[in-house]
């Protein structure tokens, strides 16, 4: 393996954006996209564990079907926390605040993104915001799930539901700068010669997802702030005792949250795509199938809210149009699965963590689709609704799949972040342990789920134990799973093999130049000449040469 | 099988959860086909295609559009006929029924309570009758609640403010499970109880048993008249207002010009929030009545102007 491309080895010996400064202030007040990355991947780490730590304790609790390890308060905090914390603090921000930051420019040959400052205010408000949510776990939690129906929300809830609120409302312009910023650098920074149908499909995927950030989280906003105001003032929005609706609060919440999701996978689908594509040295599939198939997520994604409210008290004729939609809304989806499976045809496919985990993320996500599909039908919704059922559905696509994809992105481009090699056996060993231990945990809850256990349920009926301790006992492998990359790639960051400039003879514009990168990203001005993923079989071995004007 | 335990998801208690089970068994086995094709299709290139093998890989391989548009093509219409299909089912389960047992359900933290036409009432316990229509109008006292009977595969929330309704025939008699699948609180979980469908001369015998003194109607009779409506909603009285004898399930013409029908929701409305919908020809003087009747009173009030109706 050798530095790809000529020039860079003197490019090399330069200083990196790591070695720019060593002081506090040099990383909290950076405007340097790669910095900012950095400062999401720890934040977002901690909100993970933290997270997972409410994880772990429901898992303990629903081990057995009495409710003996926490009180049925705890319990209830316990899940609305772990789902608060994990969309809003490490979900949603995931894949694109740190990998979107660090890679974006890098792959579109620009110095930063748009608004550099812009980039860094950001994440001071996911802070704040992030403050608050701290704020709402010491003060003695939240049991509204994460959902915040009203009127428990607005009226019976006895726990700290408006400093919860202020929390994911202060995050969500973090969000929406973030997109903001992500928007304007694809249209106006990219190289010349970087057409649109020559942007890597991580690009397009985070585009989409910014899309959805900007459009859908100002509805999230008002919506909080209004039960906020019912909460605190009395204004009667959703409560029927003072005039209001709380299916009103559904709508409204669902507009945000079903897009939400695609939030939570576009850019999962991504990662998936560069990696599959770069290990086994072929383009994608379809390129532009798969471009149009991200815008047609992100759109289609906008109009099938109603589906979480096939048995809210919604017109039938209203679910059925939902209905319809949810299924249209799997077809672009398939298409994505069809073409990674195809892109691997006649490829020279190695199995290093990277495709490992993409090659996780495409099964997970497949069976998260399909079930989504079970969720669209409208009968079976009826009798699925708010059980296991759906628990085990979201879950497969927000953990199955987007965090595979994010621990897979995060193996793969690790040489270009830090400049050290991760250990190979230790990740693939991860890789494998997340996918199995993903499996037996969630796999159960779709049986439990169909045979009728609710969720959210601190004790339950003793028909459903053994499921759920299959599922307490998949938890610990998915565990573990989790913790190995946190070691390994911990550990390599300080420690690990100077990684080369290129080490997977990748394609990507962000390959091109020094691991880690410069302060800058490119010393030379960057022209494009060339498709996307110009892999060939043959470059295995050899390393590529970009042929860039 | 004398002392059965409770039944959930794992029996069919009517010919509804027969039908979707099949609906769903189908979409399980095409989604197990679907992933078995890309496993095995993974599985295959992985070991052909892998790295350390060098053959097989002649010229460069083209996909044709067509295969993208037939894969595009296949979904959309299996896609298209698994929605007309869970659709029908769906629509099926929503279609009036005639001649049903009209029970109502109001679901309160966190207990369930059912009201019989007959004036019976029942604490998270409900007694029906096998093979019989029943329709069920809920409503909730506080947050919004879901009644789940598993065995049945259906589900309703419970939702405060307004009535929703689902249908039920149980074609099995036996003792099923009632969940609460909105999250409702603290003791959420504990919300519960048991469906007990009877054989029809076993509920006859169970109604005499719990015979209530006073019909639903009854019971919503003399609220009618403790709370002072019976002074102005009679014939003869000084005060001008609606009647409401034959008013249930007819178009009521309103002052703005529109129509409605006096059904459930209509009536429920018009006793909490008069001034909403107000009767062509009169003046509203009605003060409301929001936060002075429960659920379950609004229910007798309207169990007794539906019998003005029926009795006709």
């Amino acid at each position: 393996m050798s530095d790809a491309g000529s020039g860079t080895l003197s490019r090399s010996s330069r200083a990196s954006y790591l070695t720019a400064g060593y002081t506090l202030r040099s990383w909290l007040l950076t405007s340097d996209h790669k910095r900012v990355a950095w400062l999401y991947i720890l934040s977002i780490t901690i909100f993970f564990l933290v997270g997972a730590a409410m994880a772990a304790v429901i898992r303990v609790e629903l081990a057995t079907a009495e409710g003996d390890t926490v009180t049925a308060d705890s319990y209830n905090k316990m899940f609305s926390l772990h789902g608060i914390v994990m969309v809003w603090f490490f979900l949603i921000p995931a894949i694109p605040a740190t990998l979107g930051n660090f890679l974006i420019p890098l792959m579109i040959g620009a110095r930063d993104l748009a608004f550099p400052k812009l980039n860094l205010l950001s994440w001071y408000i996911y802070t704040l915001g992030a403050i608050f949510t701290v704020y709402t776990v010491i003060a003695g939690g939240v049991d509204t799930g994460w959902t915040f129906y009203t009127p428990f929300s607005s009226m019976f809830s006895n726990s700290h539901v408006v400093a919860a609120l202020t929390g994911v409302f202060i995050v969500g312009f973090s969000s929406i700068l973030t997109g903001l910023n992500f928007i304007a650098t694809v249209h106006k920074m990219r190289a010349p010669g970087l057409t649109w149908f020559r942007l890597p499909l991580f690009v397009w995927s985070i585009y989409a997802t910014s899309l959805i950030l900007v459009l859908a989280t100002p509805v999230l906003a008002i919506t909080l702030v209004l039960v906020i105001l019912e909460r605190t003032v009395g204004i009667g929005i959703f409560d029927p005792a003072l005039g209001g609706d709380p299916l009103l609060f559904q709508h409204l919440f669902w507009f945000y949250s079903h897009p939400a999701v695609y939030i939570m996978i576009l850019p999962g689908m991504g990662v998936t795509s560069e990696l599959i594509s770069c290990y086994s040295r072929r383009p994608v599939a379809g390129y532009r199938f798969m471009a149009y198939s991200i815008l047609a997520i992100a759109f289609i994604g906008f109009l099938v809210w109603g589906h979480h409210m096939f048995v809210s008290g919604q017109s039938a004729y209203a679910s059925l149009v939902f209905g319809l939609l949810s299924f249209m809304v799997a077809v672009p989806s398939a298409i994505k699965v069809f073409n990674w499976t195809a892109t691997l045809y006649k490829g020279s496919i190695s199995f290093e963590t990277g495709m490992l985990y993409a090659l996780g993320f495409v099964g997970l996500f497949t069976l998260g689709g399909l079930t989504g599909l079970v969720l669209a039908s409208i009968a079976v919704d009826v009798h699925v609704h708010d059980t296991y059922f759906v628990v085990a559905h979201f879950h497969y696509i927000m953990v199955g799949g987007m965090v595979m994809a994010y621990l897979g992105g995060m193996h793969f481009w690790w040489p270009k972040i830090t400049g050290r090699m991760y250990n190979e056996t230790v990740g693939q060993l991860s890789a494998i342990i997340s996918f199995i231990g993903f499996n037996l945990t969630f796999f159960p809850q779709f049986v439990a789920g169909y045979l009728g256990m609710p969720r959210r349920y601190h004790s339950y009926p003793p028909e459903y134990e053994s499921l759920q301790l299959v599922s307490s006992v998949g938890a610990v492998v998915l565990a573990i799973g989790y913790l190995l990359p946190l070691l390994n790639l911990g550990w390599s960051a300080f420690a690990g093999r100077k990684a080369p400039g290129n080490p997977w003879n990748a394609s990507g514009l962000e390959w091109s130049g020094a691991s880690p990168p410069p302060p800058h990203n490119f010393s030379e001005p960057v022209v494009v000449a060339q498709e996307p993923y110009s892999y060939h079989t043959d470059d295995r071995d050899n390393p590529l040469v970009p042929d860039r004007a | 099988m004398a002392n059965a335990e409770l039944q959930t998801g794992a029996v069919q208690a009517s010919e509804f959860a027969a039908d979707v089970d099949s609906l769903f068994l189908v979409m399980a086995g095409l989604s197990g086909i679907v992933v078995a094709g890309i496993a095995v299709l993974i599985l295959i290139f992985s070991i052909r295609y892998r790295r350390s093998r060098s053959s097989m890989r002649e010229g460069p391989p083209d996909f044709p559009l067509a295969l993208e548009y037939t894969w595009i093509a296949v979904p959309t219409l299996i896609f298209i006929g698994l929605f007309v299909w869970g659709a029908r089912v769906f629509l099926q389960s929503q279609a009036e029924r005639n001649d049903a047992l009209e029970l109502r359900v109001v679901g309160q933290q966190w207990m369930w309570m059912f009201y019989h036409p007959g004036g019976a009432r029942e604490l998270n316990e409900l007694h029906i009758p096998v093979d019989r229509n029943i329709r069920l109008l809920l409503s909730s006292d506080d947050v919004i609640h879901s009644l789940y009977l598993p065995a049945f595969r259906i589900k309703q929330d419970a939702v405060p403010g307004r009535y929703t309704q689902v249908w039920l025939n149980a074609e099995r008699t036996g003792r099923y499970r009632i969940m609460c699948a909105e999250y409702c609180g603290t003791e959420h979980s504990q919300m519960y109880g048991v469906v007990e469908v009877m054989e029809p001369e076993d509920y006859s015998l169970w109604l005499e048993l719990n015979a209530y003194d006073t019909t639903l109607a009854a019971q919503g009779e003399r609220l009618f008249n403790a709370m002072a409506c019976s002074g102005c909603h009679t014939s003869g009285s000084t005060i001008q207002a609606p009647s409401l004898e034959g008013l249930y399930g007819r178009v009521v013409n309103l002052q703005d010009g529109s129509t409605v029908v006096a059904d459930e929701v209509y009536l429920r409305d018009s006793i909490i929030v008069p001034d909403r919908d107000i009767v062509a020809g009169f003046d509203n003087v009605m003060p409301a009545y929001n936060d002075q009747l429960s659920e379950a009173q609004l229910f007798m009030l309207i169990a007794y102007i539906q019998s003005l109706t029926l009795a006709q």
